[in-house]
């Protein structure tokens, strides 16, 4: 029994070697609010993070900002700014800040932080309205969609 | 007259497909022809906002909505003060009596939406209308308390509020209640849960503002009980607090607790100087 259960530990350990993924508590900004190296510790797929962006459950940024490029995703929002063009004066170490923690580069922001996991008031289990413990709570995006995200942010540029 | 060709002018130019034009519309609500006041200026409590205008919800629905609740024919929230009605005249619990008993008709609460919440001096504590309504019941009629937020309590929040339609909202914020309501300024700033956003994020910074398929409006009370086409019945406030709550992914404070009487209360001074509509009608 007891074996096993060290066996299981090394390789849970080895694995996150591998994916190296940095967790929320980690992260590093800069004094600008931006990151340097990937959360994942691997590349962004354009492809999914548009899909993360649509999602409802997950980024759901279209509730908030217009992007023309997911125009087949109806209704976006009018709260932030267009992100149409936004690769053309953005980096992608910015990029990457700005979706992990808006609040790190604009400070008070509407716009919710996506790797964050403490630190809220009356954090709720998803959208149950029930409580949660803030060490159950996950990011509301992993490490690898942030990438995929970002990904995607960097294919807008102008026309 | 003047009203009215401004009024089928914005008609107009609404019914073009999806515009993202934000703010509210310049369309005028009167309730089987009685004028409400849906924009007033924002009361003195305000000043440090950047409101100056206080509007009405109605204003940000779309047409067909904004026409339902102008008719009282057309509005599915009157099937429930039908009922709260009958209600009224049903007499029930252990001391054997009705509403009616001891107020005679509904008109006898002629303006008493409008003062709601307010402080209760035998109670020593900020009561609102859904409290008074419990507390008739079970302390004069000796019945028991409707659920705060049942249908049963919508629709008798909604017989009392159309005896005070038009007339405007006029919360007092000094005096005894002065401590809750700086408690409930206190929580529609705050931000809660895992998106971390409070009422003023989404009601004061971005109304006007399309947040998904929703046009956010100022989320004024001076229109609840509201029926909604989306569940199809009679919300009230604090149901309303609890979707939003929830909606910023953070834990609700229950219907009928403290933190929503003086948020209640808090959110009714924001809308001093609106009609009273209830029962309204919102997607
Ligand atoms: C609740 C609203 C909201 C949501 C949801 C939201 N944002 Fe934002 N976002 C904003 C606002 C508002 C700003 C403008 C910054 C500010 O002033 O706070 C912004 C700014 C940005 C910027 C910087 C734009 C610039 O011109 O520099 C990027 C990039 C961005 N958002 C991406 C995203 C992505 C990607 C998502 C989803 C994973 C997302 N946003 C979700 C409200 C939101
Ligand atoms: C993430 C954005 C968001 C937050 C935060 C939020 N709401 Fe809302 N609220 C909405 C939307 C969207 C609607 C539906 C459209 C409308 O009427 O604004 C709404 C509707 C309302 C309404 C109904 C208005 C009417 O005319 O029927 C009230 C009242 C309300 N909200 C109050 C609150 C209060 C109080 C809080 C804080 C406890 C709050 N909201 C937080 C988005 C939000």
């Amino acid at each position: 029994m007891k074996l096993t259960g060290i066996s299981a530990a090394v390789v849970i350990c080895a694995t996150a070697a591998i994916a190296n993924p940095i967790t929320p508590g980690e992260v590093q900004f800069d004094d600008y609010g931006a990151i340097q190296a990937s959360l994942s510790g691997s590349d962004g797929d354009a492809a999914n993070g548009a899909k993360v962006m649509t999602s409802r459950g997950k980024g759901n940024c279209v509730a908030c900002h217009a992007v023309t490029a997911l125009n087949d995703a109806p209704f976006h929002g009018e709260v932030g700014p267009t992100l149409d063009g936004i690769a053309d004066y953005r980096s992608a170490e910015e990029l990457r800040g700005i979706v992990a923690n808006a609040k790190m580069t604009f400070e008070g922001s509407v716009m919710p932080a996506f790797y964050k996991t403490s630190g809220f008031i009356r954090p709720g289990n998803g959208y149950t309205g029930k409580a949660a413990k803030e060490e159950d709570l996950s990011p509301i995006l992993t490490a690898q969609e942030i990438e995929d995200v970002v990904a995607f942010l960097l294919t807008l540029k102008g026309s | 007259m003047k009203n009215k060709a401004l009024t089928a002018f914005a008609a107009l130019a609404i019914s073009a497909p999806m515009v993202f034009a934000g703010g509210a519309d310049d369309d005028t609500l009167a309730i089987d022809g009685q004028e409400m006041i849906s924009k007033a200026a924002a009361p003195a409590h305000m000043a440090d906002t950047a409101v100056d205008t206080v509007i009405s919800g109605w204003h940000f629905r779309e047409d067909d909505t904004q026409a339902m609740q102008a008719d009282t024919f057309d509005n599915p929230g009157m099937i429930a003060v039908d009922q709260a009605m009958d209600a009224w005249n049903t007499v029930e619990g252990s001391a054997e009596k009705s509403c009616a008993t001891c107020h005679e008709g509904p008109e006898s609460m002629t303006g008493v939406r409008a003062v709601y919440p307010k402080w209760n001096e035998e109670a020593g504590s900020v009561r609102t209308l859904a409290m008074q309504i419990n507390d008739c019941r079970t302390n004069q009629m000796g019945a028991d308390a409707y659920k705060y937020d049942s249908g049963p309590m919508a629709a008798m929040e909604a017989l009392i509020s159309v005896q005070s339609r038009g007339m405007p909202v006029n919360v007092a914020i000094d005096g005894p209640v002065a401590e809750v309501w700086e408690q409930g300024k206190e929580l529609y700033y705050t931000r809660t849960g895992q998106l971390e956003l409070s009422c003023a994020n989404c009601h004061e910074d971005n109304y006007g503002n399309y947040i998904r398929a929703d046009h956010l409006s100022q989320g004024q009370i001076n229109g609840f009980p509201t029926y909604r086409l989306k569940n199809a019945k009679l919300n009230t406030v604090h149901g309303r607090f609890k979707g939003c709550v929830r909606d910023t992914r953070a834990e609700t404070y229950s219907p009928g607790s403290a933190e929503f009487i003086a948020l209640e209360l808090y959110v009714a001074s924001r809308g001093n100087g609106l009609s009273v509509e209830g029962p309204s009608v919102r997607n």
